[in-house]
């Protein structure tokens, strides 16, 4: 039920994520979504890619410190009030997202939210309970 | 402009007069230590000296060195040679790791040093009618405390207003009429732009004389501090480990070095690679033996510190040896706004966090007159999160860690690995951009 994610820490310098994306490319990870984090002093980019292994491989061989972190991806209908329905489920249960991110999967239909939750487990449970489609690591890579 | 001594008979006693004291204040000094402290009397004997071989002042050379380390190892009270109850009074200065370094007072030590602090007030040209302004922190720190002493046993009105808040302090320089100011040098320029931003003019105040210390400073930061306060600038030496403020202290023939109370420290240079000790006028590091201090005497303290040490009589009178202003360090040591920083004791707080591995560098700056220090720590995966939150609490705990070890404010920036600079494989730890 659980989707891996590559996190890394960036230092804000000119040129790191070009840097990133260029070692991702040149090793054929493939980037499905991406977010960045920042303060006033670094951030964090946060990856979904399709080989994660060897994603985190190449990035710690060029020097980058690289996290791995179990996120939970659901799948909704690309339509007002998708993303809402979601997180009244989760608010219901007094759960807290740490952070969260979209993006639109190929088809152009539906749409893959990216949560962290504060409690991993009650929220996959809850939103089992509320009937929303979980993505499988399987099929995220696949998408 | 006639010249004020403290205790004139001893500040100009002939040499020869002077060295006779010491050397009888020595051998008491030596025996009395070889019999009362254990570490002392452990060190001389593997050394192969007793208490009476000192003979002569140049007997001095056979003694072992003492260094911070030995402070450590006795921690706290290990090398105290009186029972705590005689001890009246306890400071601590930052050791080189986690502990730090303790030193007690007897009443009589802090009637000797409350002398030697007068001394030296009197010596940079405070009187008793003076309205003297103590800016040096107060607390465990000998600085404001000790100086506070002086200014009492000097009659002259202490107004102590220890460290921080420039607005209050300027506040009650004007409304007070304050005509001496103990500080760092830095402070002091920082007192400067304050009174600027609050357009207030320093000759519209009372300020005459400035005693300055705790830090290096310039010929060029003695002149910026000078015409930017409208006083006499003079710099002032001490460390704890020896007594505290009033070691050593300028006459107003400034450019001639500080003159060490000498009756009470005793001051050798030695070659910091050798141990041994130079001829007069050559640069190299300052030794201490205290010469009559009871709770916790010193025997060849080794300071770290580089200096000269200057014979020639000076024009004021004074017999008492001066010692040139500290041009540098024989160790890492930092000074951040008066405080002593080493390295090693950043090292030790980032030792102490869970996952964080000892990638870091301290850079020094100075922000108009203020010390900065922003410590730089790698990224390492023991710590990382993919959370802001998480990065940002850590970031916070280090800084606290450092503010509660070290009482230094800093900055800590977490940076990617292998970004601090490596020469030779060896990390370069420290980065000092402040140009004194």
């Amino acid at each position: 039920m659980l989707v891996e994610q590559i996190a890394v820490f960036l230092e804000n310098k000119s040129g790191r994520l070009a840097e990133i994306t260029a070692v991702l490319a040149e090793n054929g990870v493939n980037i499905r979504a991406l977010s960045v984090a920042d303060t006033a002093d670094f951030g964090i980019l946060r990856l979904i890619v399709d080989k994660v292994e060897k994603a985190k491989e190449v990035l710690k061989a060029n020097g980058f410190t690289v996290g791995k972190t179990d996120v939970i991806a659901v799948e909704v209908d690309d339509k007002t009030g998708g993303l809402a329905r979601v997180l009244q489920c989760i608010k219901e249960a007094s759960i807290n997202v740490e952070y969260m991110y979209a993006f639109v999967n190929k088809t152009g239909e539906n749409a893959v939210l990216i949560f962290r939750f504060e409690k991993m487990e009650e929220a996959i449970t809850m939103l089992q309970n509320g009937g929303f489609t979980i993505i499988s690591r399987e099929q995220i890579c696949a998408l | 402009m006639t010249v004020a001594y403290w205790e004139e008979e001893i500040e100009t006693l002939p040499r020869v007069g002077l060295e006779s004291v010491q050397l009888s204040r020595l051998k008491n000094l030596v025996a009395r230590v070889y019999k009362t402290v254990k570490p002392y009397r452990v060190k001389m004997d593997a050394a192969g000296v007793k208490p009476e071989d000192i003979k002569t002042l140049a007997d001095l050379a056979k003694l072992p060195f003492t260094v911070k380390e030995d402070l450590r190892d006795n921690y706290p009270f290990g090398l105290f040679t009186v029972p705590l109850d005689e001890v009246v009074r306890v400071h601590a200065s930052s050791g080189t790791t986690g502990k730090p370094t303790v030193v007690g007072y007897t009443a009589k030590d802090i009637k000797t040093w409350s002398n030697v602090m007068a001394r030296a007030l009197c010596c940079a040209g405070a009187t008793k009618n003076d309205m003297v302004h103590n800016a040096y922190g107060y607390g465990l720190f000998t600085g404001g405390l000790g100086a506070h002493y002086g200014i009492e046993r000097l009659g002259a009105t202490a107004i102590p207003v220890s460290g921080g808040n420039s607005k209050r302090q300027i506040t009650i320089m004007k409304d007070f009429g304050s005509t001496v100011l103990l500080s760092t040098p830095s402070y002091a320029l920082n007192l400067a732009d304050s009174m600027d931003a609050m357009g207030i003019d320093p000759k519209s105040l009372s300020l005459r004389i400035g005693i300055f210390g705790a830090e290096p400073w310039s010929e060029n930061m003695r002149d910026e501090v000078e015409r930017k306060l409208n006083l006499k600038a003079t710099d002032i030496y001490g460390l704890s480990e020896v007594m505290g403020p009033g070691v050593a202290q300028e006459c107003l023939h400034t450019e001639r070095g500080m003159h060490i109370s000498e009756d009470h420290f005793l001051p050798e240079i030695i070659d910091p690679d050798t141990g041994e000790v130079l001829p007069p006028g050559e640069k190299g590091e300052l030794v201490f033996t205290t010469l009559t201090k009871e709770a916790f005497p010193i025997i060849r303290y080794r300071t770290k510190d580089i200096s000269r040490l200057f014979y020639e009589p000076c024009a004021c009178g004074r017999t008492l040896v001066r010692m040139e202003k500290i041009t540098g360090r024989t160790d890492d040591m930092l000074i951040i706004r008066g405080v002593n920083v080493f390295p090693s004791q950043v090292e030790h707080v980032l030792m102490g966090v869970d996952g964080v591995e000892p990638h870091y560098q301290i850079v020094v700056d100075r922000d108009g007159n203020l010390d900065t220090m922003e410590v730089q720590v790698e990224v390492s995966e023991g710590f990382f999160s993919d959370e802001i939150r998480k990065l940002e609490n850590l970031n916070k705990y280090i800084q606290m860690e450092i503010k509660d070890l070290l009482g230094v404010t800093c900055k800590v920036k977490l940076v990617e690995p292998k970004t601090i600079q490596r020469s030779e494989g060896k990390a370069q730890r420290v980065i000092d951009n402040r140009r004194i």
